[in-house]
């Protein structure tokens, strides 16, 4: 028996260390491969791991393979770096360095915890790119920002909500409320896009504290179902809220991509990102030789842009939804309105209606008089901390 | 009305996967055994329950499957503390990290290949989840809606906190259980078999969490993958042992309290519309203040339980210690 034993355990130890070797091999063979010239590399830094097929890092990296189609990039161009907590410097940094050795020209860091290792790296490495997104920092040469207008596609998404909803109230299952700029002016959005097609319509929001709580997701939204909401929308990112809209016969708005496989009955239509608009430009930006001028500016798409948008109009939308949107797409397109500027816009006979308004928030101060012109970019993306009228924290 | 009664509903809902967790970790500590993978356990539950339930629309396989792939993960724990004497809480530790870990790794991998079993429509799995209730008496006003209209777990876990009572406290072998995580050396001597006892009661208590991963996977989450499903339940559920000083009837009402305290946030506002005038102050307090309450409530029972205590109704006093025959 003893010998049996050891006799196994001797030849699974062979099988193990020669699978290594192998796997040695093979590395070393990419390495090889990696450090030819000419070639022109790009890193990715994912926070989690693609594969789960849906979430963050699965929309980031669908814009990569975008990006690596649209420019005929080869696998063995792009080096991607995946489960790297946002919170440990260590491990962002080496991650980083793994890339640079590897022959990366330019780094996407896709978190937003990766910012203050990619300022100090661009200083040590002048002549590597540094793409940050979600973040705020950028030192003007090879580390820049990205990231983009999904208040606009909130706005859209509203619309949807406005035409469905019959008891005029409509829950927000929100990560966080007025003290992040980015949750607040999404729910500040999304309400305009609410009114302008229903005007006695109200938002509830409900706070989770939290980007990631999928049972209280669920427990929100039943709340806000239990309130008398009939449409649910949310800024969180699992589709439990859209699962629970789905299980009370009511409807909802998902968010990051398109839930409507999450929730076939429920869903209207979600607010996405296609990534891959950014990082096609910054790749190509960046392979010509055109770095500068592209990253001169922190890059914030919009919806004109193609970088958000939201996702197809499902059948459980209200008559018009579609149309409605579409006019809104094309007004965003011609970019002469946006959503936080004093226009307010209205149907009316299957056409768009300006009004100018002033922006009010929750409490009745006024934000923006009629006409005077729309919140700046950096309020919209640093300062916004107000609701606007017609929005209620529950 | 309706909001309190509401309120108490999804107590009870969000309080039951937290039974499970602690009937199964009172059983396995009440042998002697403190396995901190009750987190993992659920994972492991939730995950392979799901799976089988899902494939087969059977209730009672994916029940059966949630029992068994959490038992596998207690028999583990089982093997390497029972008979390799590995410390306890290392072991649990471990567990809790391997079965999320698995839990994620199958779920991830069944998504990304567009495979993740979907809940039949108008199926068994979807009765499950559908809080159907008892007909006839969940037409009662009120009390009907609360008590009556829930779904099929809810009363198992009633039936099986009760049941346990009173293997535990009315059975010879209760008793001897008893004895095992009290003294195992006085209950060896009586012809009790440890080792026995012990394998048997981990694997048992394992199963039991495991079904409570099952409840989060399909009546929390809709069955509907994310890589969170268990998300701290486990944790909770530890402390709520200690909260129900290691009785699974106090763990009844203990879990209906942690339920409440865990959707009190999700619920103030409708509290507070209901009754603007008497509640009107829930939301004044901080989120952050209901979220740690059930922690801050354990802390306050295991400060004021040790203080008036005289040793009845507390931890077992061999949990956590490996038996060695030779060193008795």
């Amino acid at each position: 028996m003893k010998k049996t034993l050891s006799l196994l355990m001797a030849l699974l130890l062979v099988v193990v260390s020669l699978m290594c070797f192998a796997s040695c091999g093979s590395d070393d063979a990419d390495k090889g491969d990696k450090t030819t010239d000419g070639e022109f590399k790009v890193g990715v830094i994912h926070i989690g791991d693609p594969a789960d097929g849906s979430g963050y890092s699965y929309t980031h990296d669908l814009g990569i393979v975008e990006m690596q189609k649209a420019l005929g990039l080869s696998d063995s161009q792009i080096v991607r770096k995946l489960n790297i907590a946002d919170d440990n410097a260590t491990q962002i940094r080496q991650a980083m360095e793994d890339c640079i050795a590897e022959g990366c020209k330019i780094i996407f860091a896709t978190s937003y915890g990766y910012m203050d290792t990619c300022e100090k790296l661009a200083e040590e490495h002048p002549d590597v790119i540094f793409s940050h997104g979600t973040g705020f920092k950028s030192n003007g040469k090879n580390f820049n920002n990205y990231f983009g207008r999904i208040y606009q596609a909130r706005y859209l998404s509203g619309i949807a909500a406005g035409l469905k909803t019959k008891t005029n109230k409509i829950g927000y299952v929100a990560a966080y409320g007025t003290e992040l700029a980015e949750t607040c002016s999404g729910i500040n959005a999304f309400a305009l896009g609410v009114q302008s097609v229903n005007p006695d319509a109200e938002v509830y929001v409900k706070t989770l504290n939290s980007w990631y709580d999928p049972a209280n997701e669920t427990a929100y939204a039943e709340a806000l179902i239990d309130m008398g909401c009939d449409v649910i929308a949310q800024h969180c990112d699992t589709a439990n809220p859209q699962t629970a809209a789905e299980k009370a016969n009511v409807f909802g708005c998902g968010y990051n991509s398109d839930m409507t496989k999450d929730a076939p009955k429920a869903h209207l239509t979600a607010p996405i990102w296609n990534w891959g608009v950014y990082y096609t430009a910054a790749t190509k930006a960046a392979m010509d030789g055109k770095w500068e001028e592209f990253a001169a500016t922190n890059y914030y798409g919009s919806l004109a842009d193609g970088l958000v948008d939201v996702s197809p109009i499902s059948e459980n939308c209200a008559e018009n939804t579609a149309e409605y949107i579409k006019l809104v797409k094309d007004l965003f397109a011609e970019g002469t309105w946006d959503v936080f500027s004093g226009v307010k816009l209205s149907f009316k006979d299957g056409a768009i209606v300006k009004t100018d308004a002033e922006l009010k928030d929750n409490a009745g101060n006024v934000i923006r008089k009629a006409g005077e012109g729309s919140v700046e970019d950096s309020v919209i993306t640093g300062t916004m901390n107000y609701f606007v009228e017609g929005v209620s924290l529950k | 009305m309706d909001a309190i009664i509401a309120f108490l509903f999804e107590a009870i809902r969000y309080g039951t996967p937290l039974l499970y967790g602690t009937v199964g970790e009172i059983v396995t500590e009440k042998a002697g055994s403190l396995n901190l993978g009750v987190e993992g356990l659920m994972a492991l539950g939730a995950i392979g329950g799901f799976w089988v339930g899902a494939v087969t629309d059977s209730i009672i396989l994916g029940i059966l499957a949630a029992f068994l792939s959490a038992a596998l993960g207690g028999f583990v724990y089982a093997v390497l503390t029972v008979t390799f004497q590995a410390n306890q809480n290392v072991t649990g530790l471990t567990l809790t990290i391997f079965g999320v870990g698995l839990y994620e790794f199958i779920g991830a991998t069944l998504s990304a290949n567009k495979v993740f079993p979907e809940i039949k429509e108008g199926g068994h799995i979807e009765f499950m989840k559908s809080d159907s209730g008892i007909p006839l008496l969940e037409d009662i006003p009120y009390i009907g809606k609360l008590l009556f209209s829930h779904n099929i777990l809810v009363y198992l876990g009633l039936i099986l906190a009760v049941g346990l009572w009173f293997y535990m406290n009315k059975t010879k072998v209760g008793l001897k259980l008893r004895a095992t995580g009290e003294n195992y050396g006085a209950a060896d001597a009586c012809g009790v078999n440890v080792t026995l006892y012990r394998y048997f009661h981990i694997i048992f208590g394992a199963g039991i969490s495991g079904v409570g991963g099952l409840y989060l996977g399909v009546i929390i989450n809709n069955g509907k993958w994310n890589p969170g499903w268990i998300n701290g339940y486990g944790w909770i559920a530890v402390a709520l042992v200690i909260f129900a000083k290691w009785s699974t009837s106090r763990a009844l009402y203990g879990s209906l309290l942690f339920g409440a305290l865990t959707i009190l946030n999700a619920r103030k506002g409708n509290l507070k519309e209901a009754f603007p005038s008497v509640l009107g102050w829930v939301d004044k307090i901080p989120d952050e203040f209901y979220q740690m309450l059930p922690f801050v409530i354990t802390l306050v029972v295991l400060v004021v339980s040790s203080i008036t205590s005289k040793g009845k109704g507390d931890q077992p006093s061999c949990c956590g210690l490996n038996y060695y025959r030779e060193d008795r």
